[in-house]
């Protein structure tokens, strides 16, 4: 733990570094940010431990401005020379881009002032033998659940620590310890010739926190059961829910469909939907980038711009982008501190669980895997691969694969029906299963 | 000129003044644990990047990445370290972490020496030296003007050059010492049209290992820019996309990720030696009909996923994974080889020193049947013809597979009509090429776009193939 905190010292030291050499060089502006995480990885395997990785990632980088000509670099290497070169290197590349008048660091006035502890570090002393130990333990809970899972590709123990460090030459400088652990399993389950694959995972910052090894492996054991036997239904239209873990993929697409970026290359779905409904009168979103022990809280965004929470859409009617400092500017609007995307992002659910919303669909699909990355962000066209389950009367008959569903985004989200209370926690995008109006399904 | 082990060791060795007899002893500390494997992988990477957009150089990066790993293997076990200092105690830290996975105990010291390069199937170039940078944003330029000059509806032109310089040199415990120097060079364009409201987009591109000038030749990358807004203009007349199953014509080269996701995956030695592949025990086995024969191809000059040797140094090889329809090998790293009994087939790749080998694809195609293209097309009465696609994935425990077409037409009776919006196919990888009754006689490569992602990891690869026809696939459109 000291060992960070000195770290910290030493990498904010060399964030200085590099903004004085580049000033050195005649930048007007630059910007520099480096990290570095040391982790150990675990995986056993039909009760035998497979592979143990000892990891430890470091990297920074620069941007520099000359006036509005941007150059940037990075590297691996943390030796004096090597930074230097980066620097040089960075320096050398804005010789040759075009003066850009959106270019630049974010406004000075919009710098993090105090930066409040979000109980982001959570060191684990967890030595390999435990590691190999919990892994086992969870992969036998999800062996032994049932003589049908007849194969395994292991369990996986994660644990990592790192610090980020960004400095800009506004005289901004911060950082902060950070740490996240976790425990997934996959096993194969097999039923006459055909075989399936299922997994679960539980993913921390505080390793407290995390489910129990007999849990994780247990729930990816149910789940391979749950999906043998599973065929094709014919070609049809019906009403989906996209259960939670899904469903964060469609939310993921909105903030993709509003982010600064896709929307000056006019390349969104969503393009000049501002102040417009965008999804039913229930929905609201927002995002709370200073949750204390949020998986993807930060105190400030990449350009060092406060964080605070806000709300996307409220009442269905979207309120506001995704902005960066540049795209803001290209928009002729202000950063909305959302350099390196949304944190913690969330929907209110409704009052349903998962099976009140079966309920409510009567009959259907669950999708409960999608695959490929059928999504048009210009005009919303929608088609993937998909696997689930066929409801009918609000209960699961039998699991379904090789079909896909499709439709358009736009009319997907303006048709959705209500949220359900099982929300997904463990990443940056936080939802309940959705149920959407009829999508077509191909099949058989 | 230098050999490419020269180039490596003057690269990776010399600037930390690392000697032969440092391997050595790195080498017997990992061999004092009873392993039955081990080797040193360093790896120098230069990568430089270039971003035109709005019709500015808006972007230029460049990037510096080195480092060593250490594995150990003992049995199925594996032991990882890595590094980002290439000096000797880190070296030896790394080396003492890795072999920890074994017992102590083991006995053997070895003499690394330096193996004569094998077979090469690319210059041992630096391809960010290859153009000077004003030609670099010079030829950006020109391809905002080609591509801004098809059409008054181009409204947003994105263009990107990347060059990749990458150096690696692999010390393994059978004595041998090998390098490779592997240029990549790729060029990307990327158009969005507008027509009365209603917007599109398109992209295409191309790479290789190769300088630059691969790019200048015959105005290459020209041909990007006037393709991508060829592609956005057609889907600005495209038609809602049929859903169900039906025949399917894929066009020639790029649709061959077809066989990267369907079949490819399924084939690599990891999940058949664990018995996870929806093929796994199906050597011999009929999985395809005779008209099928399908390579996996490290050996084609210059091309972007051919290897002279692959991450553990093992020389680049053409290998036979289907033959007329009956299923002939695996693809293989070393450990799986060891543990199924055979040998590698240079498919042992891995993203960079930070991450352990795992086989992996190269080239994967469909060698080119007789039909005639025309006759393929002709052959269909109601169905789609697809002929670019965007990605594609698998889960090869149940062989389910999808590809994403991005430009498709409808085929009624016979003849190629409307274009049709982009949609998702979906087949099962051990069915799909039992369905395949035409093959053309039009063989083509991918244009060398191709990054296959496997646990996590990046890799270069490509696909091709002939004309061919799916008779039923299942087409996910709307309509």
């Amino acid at each position: 733990m000291n060992d960070l905190k000195d770290r910290q010292t030493q990498l904010q030291q060399m964030v200085a570094d590099m903004l004085r050499e580049a000033a050195d060089r005649g930048a007007s502006a630059a910007e520099a940010g480096v990290n570095f995480d040391v982790g150990l990885s675990v995986n056993v395997r039909l009760g035998e431990v497979e592979t143990i990785e000892h990891t430890r990632d470091q990297g920074m980088g620069i941007s520099v401005y000359f006036g509005h000509k941007k150059g940037s670099a990075s590297t691996s290497d943390f030796k004096p020379d090597a930074i230097r070169d980066t620097v040089r290197a960075a320096c050398n590349i804005a010789k040759f881009t075009t003066e850009d008048p959106y270019a630049g660091l974010a406004d000075a006035d919009r710098m993090v002032s105090e930066q409040v502890d979000l109980d982001l570090y959570h060191p684990w002393e967890i030595d390999v033998t435990e590691a190999i130990e919990r892994g086992i333990e969870c992969e036998t809970a999800a062996r032994d659940l049932d003589p049908r899972i007849t194969n395994s590709e292991g369990a996986t123990l994660n644990s990592h620590s790192g610090l980020q460090v960004y400095g800009n030459s506004h005289g901004f400088i911060g950082g902060y310890p950070s740490s996240n652990h976790s425990l997934s399993c996959s096993v194969i389950g097999q039923q006459g010739e055909s075989m399936q694959r299922d997994y679960w995972y539980t993913s921390e910052r505080n390793p407290e926190e995390l489910e129990s090894a007999q849990a994780v492996g247990r729930r990816a054991g149910e789940r391979t059961l749950a999906r043998l036997g599973a065929r094709q239904i014919k070609t049809c239209e019906a009403p989906v829910i996209f259960q939670a873990e899904m469903a964060v993929g469609l939310l993921r697409s909105l903030t993709g469909a509003i982010s600064g970026s896709a929307l000056y290359r006019r390349s969104s779905f969503l393009l000049d939907h501002l102040n417009q409904p965008i999804f039913p009168e229930f929905v609201r979103i927002h995002e709370n980038p200073l949750l204390p022990g949020g998986p993807a809280s930060a105190p400030f965004d990449s350009e060092g711009v406060a964080t605070a929470a806000k709300e996307f859409v409220r009442d269905g009617i979207l309120q506001s982008y995704v902005l960066s400092s540049y795209s803001a500017r290209k928009l002729n609007m202000e950063s909305t501190g959302n350099a390196g995307g949304v944190r913690n992002l969330s929907i209110d659910s409704g009052e349903l669980d998962l099976a009140g919303l079966l309920r409510q669909m009567g009959s259907g699909l669950l999708i409960s895997e999608l695959m490929g990355s059928g999504l048009n962000m210009v005009t919303g066209d929608y088609s993937r691969g998909a696997a689930g389950f066929w409801v009918e009367n609000g209960e699961i008959q039998f699991p379904v694969e090789e079909i896909t569903i499709a439709g358009n985004m736009k009319e997907m989200f303006a048709g959705l029906q209500a949220v359900a209370t099982d929300v997904e926690r463990r990443g940056s995008i936080r939802t309940g299963s959705w149920l959407l109006q009829p999508m077509m399904i191909a099949g058989s | 000129m230098s050999t490419t082990i020269d180039i490596a060791r003057d690269a990776l060795l010399l600037p930390a003044n690392l000697q032969d007899h440092h391997l050595d002893q790195v080498m017997d500390q990992l061999l004092a644990a009873r392993i039955d494997a081990a080797d040193i992988y360093f790896q120098s990477s230069r990568l430089e990047s270039w971003v035109l957009e709005d019709g500015i150089i808006k972007e230029g990066a460049y990037n510096i990445e080195q480092g060593v790993g250490v594995r150990a293997i003992s049995g199925e076990k594996t032991g990882f370290a890595y590094t980002d200092e290439i000096e000797l105690p880190s070296l030896l830290e790394a080396g003492k972490t890795a072999r920890a996975i074994a017992r102590s105990g083991g006995q053997g010291s070895i003499r690394v020496k330096s193996l004569p390069a094998g077979r090469q199937y690319y210059e041992p170039i630096n391809p960010l030296e290859t153009l000077t940078e004003t030609g670099k944003v010079e030829l950006l330029h020109r391809l905002d003007a080609e591509a801004r000059r098809q059409d008054p509806r181009v409204i947003q032109v994105i263009a990107s050059l990347v060059a990749a310089h990458d150096i690696v040199l692999v010390a393994g415990s059978d004595g041998n010492l090998s390098g490779d120097v592997r240029p990549l060079v790729r060029c990307n364009v990327h158009v969005i049209v507008e027509q009365e409201g209603r917007r599109e987009q398109g992209s295409s591109g191309g790479g290789a290992r190769q300088g630059f000038h691969f790019f200048l030749d015959q105005e290459r990358a020209l041909g990007y820019a006037r393709e991508a807004v060829r592609q956005a203009l057609v889907n600005l007349d495209a038609i809602a996309a049929p859903a169900g199953t039906m025949p399917v014509v894929l066009g020639p080269g790029w649709p061959g990720i077809l066989l990267h996701e369907a079949i490819g995956h399924g084939l690599e030695g990891d999940f058949n030696r664990k018995g996870t592949s929806a093929f796994s025990g199906r050597i011999g086995e009929r999985v395809a009909t005779e008209l099928c024969t399908v390579v996996d191809d490290g050996t084609l000059p210059g091309r972007r996923g051919s290897l002279s040797m692959d991450d553990e140094g093992t020389p680049g090889q053409n290998t036979v994974l289907i033959e007329n329809g009956i299923l002939k090998g695996y693809m293989h790293d070393r450990l799986n080889a060891r543990l199924m009994g055979t040998e590698s087939t240079g498919n042992g790749r891995r993203e960079s020193y930070a991450h352990l080998p795992m086989p992996r694809m190269t080239n994967t195609y469909m060698l080119p049947g007789e039909d005639d293209p025309g006759e393929i097309i002709a052959s269909v009465d109601k169905g789609l013809y697809a002929v670019n696609f965007g990605g594609g994935q698998v889960d090869i425990t149940s062989g389910k597979f999808v590809f994403s077409a991005s430009e498709a037409y409808l085929i009624e009776n016979g003849r190629i009509t409307s274009p049709v919006k982009g949609a998702t196919l979906i087949g099962n990888g051990p069915d799909v090429l039992t369905r395949v009754s035409m093959v053309g006689n039009d063989l083509a490569l991918d244009a060398g776009v191709g990054t296959c992602g496997k646990e996590g990891q990046s890799v270069p690869v490509g696909v091709g193939q002939p004309s061919l026809k799916v008779d039923e696939l299942t087409v996910g459109g709307t309509n």
